[in-house]
């Protein structure tokens, strides 16, 4: 498997989905996966699977001695592995900006120069893909498709393709070309398509040309709640509801209905307290715009949230909401159902093909939107019935389900 | 005679700790204690202490000849009696000397003035009579939050007893006149202004160790020789700063300490005084109107208050916190007032400023960007105006609370007054029965 994100180092949903796939594939007894991702940080959990680091695959042959391999390596990998890496070395590119390792240095997040990071990801893809065995190659979103082209070519082993968001749902319909061509190359020459929902598989079809045969939808799921978040109380130490948008704030996202549907929801009533948590390119602007309508002594923002710090903000709320614009699945409304969050989320999301106790609304009725957000906080009956029979459902949405969905696809192209 | 007229502003504000969202209702300590005892301290060591030292021999040697003026604010009084009593004890000294004068402004370096008229009027009088507690005179001038100032402020503060206050020398209210007269304002021809020499005190506080400045450096004696060659009917050269400029903002290896050293030896061999701003405006008569429409300040090239108002995060913020300012002003809680009173402190929107974005505006601030500083200037004020609701039920208005609390207060002295009354009639009654039973 090619990736590009992996927990507990994530900067998007992206991690969340290849780590929780992994885990439930990794529950049939016949499967080994080796995940590939551009930097490793040391601490993934790699109980159930193994990690190679780009950032420690030789593409350059060094003389390296074992002391300092092992002194460098073995946080990550076997130093053993390196060497036999370093024998398949296909090609001369010392030319390239390499350590004294002979590797790569990869950011592992979303630079700049992101294009120049994919390409040198696929270059390494050549190393992993000459030096191990395989049967099924899959690649998760457009970052690391040329990788898996790379890796198919070399070894002539089947393709899957994992689509998280296609450039369409993250631009809004404006897609960069260069990104285009990447996931229309990537896709026109697998040998199968995965999509998050219903409403990704239509875009690849409809956008991205594809026969419809070739493309199958796998809903996510969500990894059950660990002890220790399970016990973390409310802290919030407000009397008022608090109602909750997590996630970057984008235009992808939707953030300015949330705040639209909170001013009329203040203007109207005073138990109702919004909090908009997580950062993004549209933060500053969402933040003049709840100063200019006058609410902000009851619309509040966090600032970027990592780890037990999101389950803490969930487990303080009394309404989630994600009024995503376009959503290829958006597995946070889950993770809230989970932490007993009565959720609304709009039908441009994937979650809401599987969801059905959540209350749904277009992104743009904000009307519709303010008038759940009012009826949660408001009616006691409302709100238990969504945290119960939400906990109920979304505990029965599992990884391993998805897991043999998957697996049924690789069976087939075998 | 031409005299020189200094006036230095002392001010720090509380500043607030990063207090998120949870801390709402949960935690009602806003301050960052550390930050501000440590920026106190440094500043007290690098500028007060030493000036205040540097000052104290000028006026001592100079035997009454050389003057200054200080406006401290309530809240920079505050923490310089935690964090560095030193600097009182210093002020106390020059305070004694007889030649120092103090001014009144708004305790909380606020802008009260724009908003809310009633607290302006209590933080004027507040700061007063801390003064008066403090280096024993009653101040007789006013100065406004970082010289705000205009028409209906001038009226404001005539009605609170003002005659005499100072501004900013401002060149589009001007125009061709010079800033080194008293005028008086144009609304209430009683009220007498001194107006700051922008350019002869921006020479000392901005440009004095600029090495591109055309006139560095900057001695004493051609400071002063501009000051003689000015038209010889000029008679007040306001040089109004930051008391910082002295060490801080121009550090003491720029030559500043010296700089003020060597300044009246050749003023007076020039035949030039010192004088402070009450001696200036009672000294001289106004020779014309000053019309300020619009208000002014003493801050960037503008001399408006845009710096603090001038975009939608300022602007909202402060209606939220002005808002409430009657209910705060019904309420008797101690810890209440004093948040309320740091709260106002200008710097606060100062931080959430958008003017000069990527310039490198906030210097001073202790956020990250404007939009940091409103989030949790916000969070701060949302727990604040949580706990004035707990104060009083949400659902009485000022007014019928107003009545209610009067009526509970004189109901107290009421009672207070039977009780006197009852105990008396007590008292007598058993002078009657220990008299009955002596016959």
């Amino acid at each position: 498997m090619f990736g590009w994100e992996f927990p507990p180092h994530i900067l998007g949903g992206l991690g969340t989905a290849s780590y929780g796939l992994t885990k439930g594939m990794a529950q049939q007894e016949d499967m080994e996966i080796l995940f590939v991702i551009p930097k490793p940080w040391g601490d993934e959990e790699q109980s159930f699977m193994k990690i190679i680091g780009s950032s420690n695959t030789p593409i350059v042959w060094r003389d390296v001695p074992w002391e300092m391999a092992q002194a460098r390596l073995v946080k990550y990998m076997d130093p053993q592995e390196y060497y036999w890496m370093r024998d398949n070395i296909y090609a001369d590119f010392s030319y390239m900006n390499t350590n004294d390792l002979g590797c790569i240095e990869f950011s592992g997040r979303y630079p700049n120069n992101i294009l120049e990071e994919t390409n040198n990801y696929s270059i390494v893809a050549g190393v992993i893909a000459r030096t191990y065995q395989f049967d099924v190659i899959h690649s998760h979103d457009w970052l690391t498709y040329p990788a898996g082209l790379h890796a198919k070519s070399v070894s002539g082993k089947p393709m899957v393709i994992h689509v998280h968001a296609t450039e369409f749902d993250r631009s809004g319909g404006k897609p960069n070309p260069i990104v285009y061509g990447i996931e229309k190359d990537g896709m026109d020459h697998c040998d199968h398509i995965i999509c998050v929902s219903n409403l990704t598989r239509r875009t690849v079809i409809d956008n991205y040309h594809q026969p419809e045969w070739k493309v199958t939808t796998v809903h996510n799921a969500v990894d059950p709640l660990r002890p220790e978040i399970e016990a973390i109380e409310r802290i919030s130490g407000v009397s008022e509801k608090v109602v909750t948008f997590l996630g970057r704030i984008t235009m992808q996202k939707g953030p300015e209905f949330f705040v639209d549907a909170a001013t009329q929801v203040i203007r109207k009533t005073d138990h109702i307290r919004f909090v908009m948590a997580g950062s993004g390119d549209m933060m500053d602007q969402m933040i003049r715009l709840v100063a200019e309508r006058g609410i902000a002594d009851k619309f509040h923002f966090t600032g970027f949230l990592r780890g037990k710090q999101v389950y803490e903000m969930l487990k303080s709320s009394d309404v989630y909401v994600m009024p995503s614009v376009s959503e290829p699945f958006g597995i946070s409304p889950l993770e809230a159902m989970q932490c007993n969050v009565p959720s609304i989320i709009s039908y441009q999301s994937g979650c809401s093909e599987i969801l059905h106790n959540v209350i749904k609304t277009d992104y743009w009725d904000v009307d519709a939107m303010a008038d759940a957000i009012y009826s949660i906080c408001t009616y006691p009956a409302m709100a238990e019935h969504l945290k119960v029979e939400g906990k109920i459902e979304v505990d029965n949405i599992l990884w391993e389900d998805a897991g043999k969905k998957v697996r049924n696809i690789y069976n087939n192209l075998l | 005679m031409k005299t020189i007229c200094f006036y230095f502003q002392i001010h720090q504000p509380f500043r607030l700790k990063r207090y998120r969202f949870f801390n709402i209702g949960r935690d009602h300590y806003y301050f960052d204690d550390y930050a501000n005892e440590d920026i106190l301290q440094q500043i007290a060591a690098r500028s007060y202490i030493p000036a205040n030292r540097m000052l104290l021999d000028l006026v001592n040697q100079n035997k009454g000849k050389f003057k200054v003026a200080f406006s401290i604010s309530g809240v920079a009084l505050e923490q310089l009696e935690i964090y560095a009593p030193e600097v009182i004890d210093g002020f106390r000294e020059l305070a004694k000397s007889g030649n120092v004068e103090f001014l009144t402004e708004t305790y909380a370096h606020s802008l009260a003035s724009l908003y809310d008229p009633e607290e302006f009027r209590n933080q004027v009088k507040h700061h007063a009579e801390r003064i008066e507690v403090l280096f024993g005179q009653k101040p007789t001038v006013l100065r406004n939050t970082e010289l705000i100032y205009s028409d209906d402020i001038a009226e404001m503060a005539y009605d609170m007893g003002y005659t005499k206050m100072i501004t900013e020398g401002a060149k589009h209210v001007l125009g061709w006149k010079s800033p080194n007269y008293v005028y008086h304002a144009a609304t209430q021809p009683k009220m007498k202004l001194l107006l700051k020499n922008s350019r002869y005190s921006n020479d000392i506080n901005f440009r004095f160790s600029n090495y591109s400045w055309n006139e560095y450096p900057l001695t004493a004696e051609k400071f002063t020789s501009w000051i003689a060659a000015t038209p010889p009917e000029e008679k007040v050269f306001n040089l109004f700063m930051n008391y910082e400029t002295l060490g801080n903002l121009q550090p003491s290896h720029t030559g500043i300490f010296e700089f003020m050293k060597a300044l009246p030896r050749f003023a007076f061999e020039r035949g030039i005084g010192f004088t402070t701003p009450g001696e200036a405006l009672d000294s001289h008569e106004a020779v014309g109107p000053i019309n300020v429409p619009n208000t002014i300040s003493w801050a960037d090239e503008e001399r408006d208050v845009s710096a603090w108002l001038g975009n939608k995060l300022q602007q909202s913020a402060l209606k939220s916190l002005y808002e409430m300012g009657e209910r705060v002003r019904l309420c008797t809680d101690r810890r209440l007032n004093h948040d309320w009173i740091y709260l106002q402190s200008s710097d606060h929107f100062y931080y959430m400023s958008t003017k000069h974005l990527g310039g490198g505006e906030s210097q001073f601030s202790p956020y990250l960007s404007p939009y940091d500083a409103f989030n949790n200037y916000m969070n701060v004020l949302s727990d604040f105006l949580g706990r004035v609701k707990a104060q009083y039920p949400d659902t009485v208005d000022n007014e019928e609370l107003n009545a209610l609390l009067t009526t509970i207060h004189n109901q107290e002295m009421e009672i207070k007054r039977l009780q006197l009354e009852l105990k008396t009639i007590i008292g007598s009654n058993e002078e009657l029965l220990v008299e009955k039973t002596k016959k």
